[in-house]
């Protein structure tokens, strides 16, 4: 097996883990139709990817995304009327498979019930890089409204012939062509039958406003809802092909320990229990789980560990460990910082740090393997089927074309399922023992063997004039990454840098990436900045802020919350946070309630304003907008992944707390339409100010100023 | 080794041949079939396993099968009659309380149980409730009001 805990670099964005994105067009046009029918199919040609990135605004010296640069989706009208899109990206809870059929149905003038998506799936969907960075929306969204303008097109050409006259006049609506001057018409079932037109599409064709969408824009519902309030719905770890085994693997002591020897005679003298031993992976598959745990117990290895640093030295670790000087891409500069601060009236001086933190995906990692022919099948839940087969490929030694990668519906993710872990796992067990294989990782497993958001150290200098304007911001993040690491304030003199660290525990993506951290340092330094210019938070935000998102979304919030608010209570304290971060734009206000006695501390409210141009599903994105304040509050307060000789020493639910009902305050999500803006994706945005926002507030309450992550893992020891 | 249980499951009765110190979730998805039982941490942590055992949620994870044979056992697979929803997952459905829905499951036998319990809890009391209970998505607000949905609808209709 490939050795994934190499001493990587942690790439600044969340690509550490990505691979090149080689398109395989294996789907030819002509199995398409054999695969699903006759009817009328359109490939969409994605536009350039370099213009397409650029059209999201924001900082993008940093991104090194990949996207795909061929066919990117594809869309199919059958014989019976029914539509099919396609698309790799894959559907772990945000919604999309209902948001991205909405955007069909609206395009192709269709009944929504008639659209189903087919996602992430290697055999049957286009090349896609990976479901993350917010992207569904805002990459896959357009390129799926032009398919389905093309297939239109398509249509109502199909019925101009039919009648023999010219297409212009010709009207497409509820999955039918009309032509308004002889009242005839045809329905998209009719068009469809005996055809296999196929069409790929000019990028440009220009799709409807968001003005005139009718489907797009509502509150529908998951389009399988029903499949899950029934337990029906099958997940990974819910498959079962005829024949499989349960899978386990042999997980060493410590991170980095190598295998000195190993004795699997007792495993192997049990029946039906297959052993695999290969390199330092051992691994066993039997025909129940409880059979597969007794095989595993079985089998005494050998370790060879090694010293390794714990979580409480991380911190100087991380600053004494970082490169002396980083590339010039991670450094950005304008103004002279020196003259900023030495002009400044206020100055302050702050150190930031942030832990790692687990992503605990309620289902685990997991993947079912089975080889037939020479040829792999793989269930897995990952946000990047396509990278899977790759790495499958090359490390089974066979080409791509044998590898099928298929991703159920997946138990969330948040980031955390980029890799193959269980994908390989399961494919290894499963050509051993020569029938399908199962492996889902155990909670300790996902506590210890995936990989967490990456801690941090971030130092920020600053200076103010007496008026309360930014005189200079400088602004240093060791190891957390890039994301969010710009101010959107205005200041003349800044410097910004990122300065990476050689990976320590294995790390990667997290909801919203380092924009959490960025935020939280930049952000709880600006209310301690408006603190020593005995300005309102608020009022010192918008004295050094010109973007009008985002000081829209503060103006919203701000009048929900109430703010300025008097304080009734003792122990009560507000606080605000905000930022922008892949086209979208948050403000967060918070109040609490801390116990001076107990030092505990509790979220009252949270008002949230969030703004990502025009809205396809308020509904879906205010589960999203909800779901990101609940999960930051995790990481704000008491989140952290301990870690001592090589072991995570809190590899449970019951040492690593997240969120329960009783944590969840009063919430309100403002969700800001602007249908004049393109979509931009909402899964990571609303996480960002959540943190900073609560430690204004406990700050407000307190004078306690809080610039760890998380913040109260304990309640207020000092209070 | 493995002594004959049979077990009672959503008015079923099943003759199980797994070893009498097997949690009950892996013979409910293992061997029965009934996956909508999930795993989530096989720890009695998160509440995803959550069946009735006698009327009681309870953690399949944490449950010997042989503890289990004694009481009749309901899952989320036995919720639904006759194509008809039962009100807890027809008011999760209308609230749309699940973003990814691996812990509904879960979460709505821990609601139907403090619902039988309880047909007209207090918001308190089912924060309390369904405090063992883990969705790392975040849809908590929905889910509370879900379940109070669901009171309200069990009441007006007197089931």
């Amino acid at each position: 097996m490939r050795n994934v805990e190499g001493k990587f670099i942690i790439e600044p964005e969340r690509y550490e883990f990505s691979a090149v994105p080689i398109h395989q067009f294996e789907l030819a046009r002509r199995d398409f139709f054999k695969i699903l029918g006759a009817g009328i199919a359109v490939f969409a040609i994605a536009k350039d990817a370099l213009a397409m990135q650029e059209t999201a605004p924001g900082p993008r010296a940093f991104h090194n995304e990949e996207l795909p640069k061929d066919i990117s989706a594809w869309l199919h009208v059958g014989e019976d009327g029914s539509v099919t899109g396609f698309t790799g990206k894959a559907e772990i809870g945000q919604n999309i498979r209902t948001t991205l059929a909405q955007t069909i149905a609206d395009e192709l003038r269709v009944p929504f019930e008639s659209v189903r998506m087919v996602t992430a799936d290697t055999a049957l969907t286009p090349f896609d890089a990976g479901t993350f960075g917010s992207r569904t929306t805002p990459t896959i969204t357009p390129q799926l409204r032009r398919v389905a303008a093309a297939a239109r097109d398509l249509l109502v050409g199909v019925a101009a012939k039919e009648w023999n006259v010219a297409p212009a006049g010709l009207v497409a609506a509820d999955a039918k062509v009309t032509d308004p001057a002889s009242g005839r018409s045809l329905k998209y079932a009719e068009l469809a039958r005996g055809k296999t037109l196929a069409q790929n599409l000019p990028a440009e064709d220009p799709i409807t406003p968001a003005m005139q969408w009718t489907i797009a824009g509502k509150a529908i519902p998951k389009v399988d809802g029903k499949a899950f309030v029934t337990g029906r719905h099958q997940y990974t770890t819910d498959l079962r092909p005829a024949g499989m085994l349960f899978g386990k693997v042999l997980r060493p002591p410590s991170f980095g320990a190598t295998l000195t020897s190993c004795d699997d005679s007792a495993a192997r003298a049990m029946t039906s229990v297959f052993v695999v031993r290969d390199g330092d992976f051992v691994g066993v598959a039997a025909p129940s789980a409880h059979e597969a745990q007794r095989a595993l117990d079985a089998i005494h290895a050998q370790w060879k560990e090694v010293p390794q640093i714990s979580s409480k030295e991380i911190f100087s670790y991380l600053k004494q460990n970082a490169a002396a000087k980083s590339e010039d891409r991670f450094r950005k500069q304008k103004g002279s910082v020196e003259e900023g601060l030495a002009g400044a009236a206020h100055r302050l001086d702050a150190t930031y740090t942030v832990a790692y933190i687990a992503h605990a995906p309620l289902e685990p990692r997991a993947a079912v393997a089975q080889w037939a022919d020479g040829k792999l099948t793989v269930w897995t839940g990952t946000q990047r089927p396509f990278a899977v087969r790759d790495e499958l490929a090359d490390v089974f030694h066979v080409p791509e074309s044998s590898v099928r990668v298929i991703v159920p519906d997946t138990g969330s993710a948040y980031g955390g399922k980029h890799t193959s872990d269980a994908a390989l796992e399961s494919a290894r067990l499963s050509r051993a023992a020569g029938r399908p294989v199962k492996v889902v990782w155990t909670r300790e497993e996902e506590f210890t063997w995936a990989y967490f958001r990456p801690a941090g150290v971030i130092e920020v200098k600053s200076g103010i004039a007496s008026d309360g304007k930014l005189t200079a911001w400088d602004f240093h993040n060791y190891h957390s990454g890039t994301s969010g690491i710009d101010t959107p304030y205005a200041v003349e003199n800044q410097r910004t840098e990122y300065h990476p660290v050689p990976l320590i525990l294995r790390s990667g993506s997290y909801r919203g990436l380092a924009a959490t951290a960025n935020h939280f340092a930049r952000e709880t330094h600006m209310d301690a900045l408006a603190r020593a210019a005995n300005m309102d938070p608020l009022d010192f935000r918008m004295k050094n802020l010109s973007d009008p998102r985002l000081r829209a979304v503060l103006e919203t919030a701000a009048k929900s919350f109430g703010w300025p608010r008097k304080k009734t209570q003792e122990g009560q304290g507000f606080g605000v946070a905000c930022g922008y971060e892949k086209g979208s734009y948050v403000a967060t206000f918070a109040e609490v309630a801390v116990d001076k006695t107990s030092g505990a501390v509790r979220i009252v409210h949270m008002v949230e304003a969030f703004e990502c141009g025009a809205i396809v599903n308020p509904d879906g994105l205010r589960n999203q907008v909800v779901g990101a304040m609940i999960q930051g509050l995790g990481g704000a307060l008491f989140e952290a992944i301990e870690f001592e000789n090589g072991r995570i020493k809190n590899p449970h639910f019951a040492s690593y707390r997240v969120p329960r009902f009783r944590d969840v305050p009063k919430i309100e999500a403002i969700l800001m339409d602007r249908k004049d803006i393109p979509s931009a994706g909402a899964g990571e945005t609303p996480i960002m100010a959540v943190a900073p926002a609560i430690g204004n507030a406990i700050f407000d309450a307190t004078g306690i100023r809080l610039n760890n992550l998380p913040m109260v893992p304990n309640g207020l020891r000092s209070a | 080794m493995a002594k004959p249980i049979e077990l009672e499951i959503n008015g079923k009765r099943y003759p199980v041949s797994y070893p009498a110190d097997t949690p009950l979730l892996y013979v409910l998805r293992d061997e029965l079939g009934l996956t909508g039982s999930k795993y989530g941490c096989g720890e009695g942590q998160c509440g995803a396993c959550t069946v009735l055992i006698g009327g009681m949620p309870r953690r399949s994870c944490q449950i010997p099968v042989s503890a289990a044979a004694a009481k009749p056992i309901t899952t989320i697979e036995g919720l639904e009659k006759d194509g008809r929803l039962s009100p807890v997952q027809q008011a999760f459905l209308d609230a749309g309380a699940f973003q990814c829905a691996y812990c509904t499951s879960g979460m709505i036998m821990s609601s139907v149980g403090l619902l039988q319990a309880n047909p007209n809890p207090s918001q308190a009391e089912i924060v309390q409730s369904l405090q063992g209970n883990v969705c790392r998505c975040g849809t908590h607000p929905r889910i509370v009001d879900a379940v109070r949905q669901a009171a309200k609808m069990m009441q007006e209709h007197g089931r």
